[in-house]
């Protein structure tokens, strides 16, 4: 029996069965509970798996047998974030300076706050490439991580927490500076707070999340063109 | 569905070409983001089967983030010993992050209605 699980273990199809299954079930358990972005589908799946793992005593390594034909559609995924900026396209030519301008000192400020205090912290060289792209979405940063020489996997840890630090803060930062207006609040999560805060930002209506998404995109690929200057600069 | 499929992989192709020529540090995958981009704004539309492809990619995105995100099992030690530097950095980062993004969009805005 011993040597069934053992080899059960080495089959890359069943990871793929699992992260697929688990995924299922976190899904449902976040529409259940009114799609709040606290109880994460992502946070819940890699939470479970990563039980599962440790219980069989299961490296990584194994399960990125059959995990790695799931995390290879990411790239064409990124892509894919073309077709949302491109039916946003008359928004953006019709608010040019305030999103480009909000989108880039956004991404610029996210990163050097991060990397400069993470210097000031005293962590490593590797932490700190991976702490660089956290307010970018998930499937950039984990992209920018592995191109620059971070820890992918810890990028995309410390993009969750951010996402979820995000939600948390924007209704703060809404009242101090007395923001009211729909866009500007989805503007601000999508910038701050990637998916996540975009997620949440459908709370305040279609309009918050239109730009939410559109922050997003926009400030995932200014970062990716600007980091490598960033760290060159401060690393 | 198949071709639009394939246009996504030979954009993502052809940005993992760029960086390597330029030998610049800039994920191939955004790269081929932006030319799609461009190359959607040149057709201007966006053909029914890359639209197929790119919506049920887009749909299942947070499926795709899970084998990354499980690879955190290998960071435990460096979360552990880090905990609160990261969590600083992420609140104070974050924060003064959507301040200014939130001060600058409110400041554009009110020029633009002095201006109208």
């Amino acid at each position: 029996m011993g040597d069934f699980v053992a080899e059960l273990k080495t089959i890359p199809v069943l990871w793929l069965v699992v992260t697929i299954a688990v995924y299922l079930v976190a899904s449902w358990l976040n529409a259940k509970a009114g799609k709040t972005p606290f109880i994460h589908p992502v946070i819940v799946s890699l939470s479970v798996i990563i039980v599962i793992l440790l219980s069989l005593d299961t490296d990584y390594e194994t399960y990125m047998e059959g995990g790695r034909y799931i995390h290879m559609l990411l790239g064409p995924a990124v892509v894919a974030l073309a077709i949302p900026l491109y039916k946003n396209l008359d928004t953006v030519r019709r608010l040019f300076l305030p999103l480009v301008l909000g989108a880039s000192l956004g991404a610029v400020v996210a990163a050097v706050s991060a990397v400069g205090l993470g210097i000031w912290f005293g962590l490593d060289h590797q932490v700190l490439l991976s702490l660089a792209p956290k307010s970018v979405t998930s499937p950039i940063a984990i992209a920018i991580a592995e191109r620059m020489g971070g820890f992918p996997s810890l990028a995309a840890g410390l993009v969750l927490i951010t996402g979820a630090i995000g939600c948390l803060v924007a209704p703060l930062v809404y009242r101090v500076l007395g923001i009211t207006d729909q866009s500007v609040k989805g503007f601000v999560l999508g910038v701050g707070a990637h998916a996540m805060g975009t997620a949440y930002a459908f709370e305040y209506g279609v309009v918050a999340g239109a730009f939410g998404g559109l922050a997003m995109g926009m400030t995932g690929a200014i970062t990716a063109f600007i980091l490598p200057v960033i760290t060159a600069l401060m690393i | 569905m198949v071709q639009g499929f394939l246009v996504l992989l030979l954009c993502q192709l052809l940005g993992e070409a760029v960086v390597i020529y330029f030998d610049v540090p800039i994920p191939g995958a955004v790269v081929g983001m932006v030319l799609l981009l461009i190359g959607l704004i040149i057709l201007g539309k966006v053909p029914d089967g890359l639209e197929k492809s790119s919506v049920g990619l887009l749909s299942v995105l947070p499926l795709l983030l899970v084998p990354a995100g499980v690879g955190l099992m290998d960071y435990f030690g460096v979360l552990s010993e880090n905990w609160l530097a990261f969590l600083v950095i992420l609140f104070v980062s974050t924060l003064v992050t959507m301040f200014v993004v939130g001060v600058i969009l409110k400041m554009v805005s009110q020029e633009k209605e002095v201006e109208d």
